[in-house]
């Protein structure tokens, strides 16, 4: 699954507050839709997603089926030196998708 | 025999006396006044000649005026609300990147066949104006092209692949990444020499009345744009912006399919992604537009 990921700033200082954006390529199927021949479509859609910064868990979302197609997510954090910001997520056919991004931070 | 055959009948034999009466009332009185007539003919006729060839020329020189004038031209990005915009120019905001991504990825890939990849030709970054002279003639002057088609050749001729659906996920995915290498372009297309009647064809299709709204394109793009049907602006009906995301579709779509969103609008039969027609229509669209820059990937309501 593909993903983009930005951090805004992309050369903080050491305990600056950045923002972490993520969009992530997913159809999101609600199972509430009906196809052509009127059979139901079974749910799938990214149900959780987590991301990890130097080790630790900074950020966990859970998603509902009234999320619209390729989820997009953003938040803030402290940094506090060089390191990865490392995204897991996973959807309900538990297909795996990871994504991450280096942050380089000035001292 | 039926009554009304009876009338008819009676009817004709009617008409047929008048006409008569009506013929002798025209018959010159003389030949002097007949040969005066006679060049009063001729020289209404001349006059008429000449007067059709000079509105001919006219017509002509008229007929390539755009229908909306350089200052006034607008994408549709920007008749949009104000969070479309923004969504559209915030690379990971706009879901269209993500099929760019795709399509780069799609682009340097080998197909499992032993075939060369896109790559293995053409250098990955070397795509950048095609789009804006889109749709062209090929060499051979067969057929009008554009991104989907040319793809399509690419497979066929030189991966010996199957074609990709048009409205695929993965035909789409290469052509946002094609398409978005000219983002920033202005659109140049020529119309002369080969293109010419898939260009008449387009202007054609387009002032052309369809379906049971008995609407043509030109009625709502060229006279109302700007206006709104309901909450939604009118666009001028460029095709600068696609491949787009559509909030609508939640996913990427082609020129062509927006095509057939407007004619069931309007209550016409659709017709088919990657048609002649279709191909001419963008031709005579990317024309109109000229000017206009590459936006794709677009997001769009």
């Amino acid at each position: 699954m593909a993903a983009r990921v930005q951090i805004q700033p992309n050369k903080p200082k050491a305990g600056d507050i950045v923002e972490v954006r993520i969009i992530i390529g997913h159809a999101m199927e609600s199972g509430l839709r009906r196809d052509d021949m009127g059979r139901r479509v079974q749910r799938n859609i990214v149900n959780k997603i987590t991301c990890r910064y130097l080790g630790q868990e900074v950020f966990r979302a859970e998603l509902g089926p009234g999320i619209a197609a390729n989820p997009y997510l953003t938040f803030h954090t402290r940094v506090s030196r060089s390191g990865e910001f490392l995204f897991d997520w996973v959807d309900d056919d538990g297909e795996r998708g990871s994504e991450r991004v280096a942050v380089d931070v000035q001292s | 025999m039926s009554a009304s055959q009876w009338t008819s009948k009676a009817n004709d034999s009617r008409n047929k006396t008048s006409l008569r009466a009506h013929l002798i009332r025209r018959q010159p009185p003389c030949v002097g006044s007949r040969r005066t007539a006679q060049y009063l003919l001729l020289s209404a006729v001349l006059c008429l000649a000449m007067a059709l060839m000079a509105a001919n020329t006219l017509y002509a020189a008229d007929s390539d005026r755009k229908p909306i004038a350089r200052a006034d031209l607008k994408s549709g990005i920007e008749l949009a609300s104000r969070e479309l915009r923004q969504q559209q120019e915030d690379p990971i905001l706009n879901p269209g990147m993500l099929a760019v991504d795709q399509g780069a990825r799609a682009f340097v890939q080998a197909p499992s066949n032993g075939q060369p990849a896109c790559q293995a030709c053409h250098q990955l970054n070397s795509m950048k104006g095609l789009a804006a002279q889109l749709p062209k003639v090929d060499r051979t002057a067969t057929r009008l092209h554009n991104l989907h088609t040319l793809v399509n050749r690419c497979r066929i001729e030189r991966q010996q692949l199957p074609p990709l659906d048009y409205e695929s996920p993965a035909l789409l995915a290469l052509v946002s990444f094609l398409a978005n290498q000219s983002q920033g372009l202005p659109i140049n297309v020529d119309i002369d020499g080969p293109a010419r009647p898939y260009f008449e064809q387009g202007r054609n299709l387009y002032n052309s009345r369809t379906g049971q709204m008995n609407l043509a394109c030109s009625h709502c793009h060229d006279q109302n744009w700007g206006r709104r049907l309901l909450s939604e602006p009118i666009s001028q009906g460029h095709g600068n912006a696609y491949p787009i995301y559509r909030l609508e579709w939640q996913a990427m779509g082609s020129l062509h399919r927006r095509f057939r969103s407007c004619q069931f609008g309007v209550r016409a039969q659709l017709g088919a992604q990657g048609s002649d027609d279709f191909l001419a229509l963008e031709l005579y669209l990317a024309w109109r537009g000229e000017g206009l820059l590459i936006e794709a990937p677009g997001v769009r309501r």
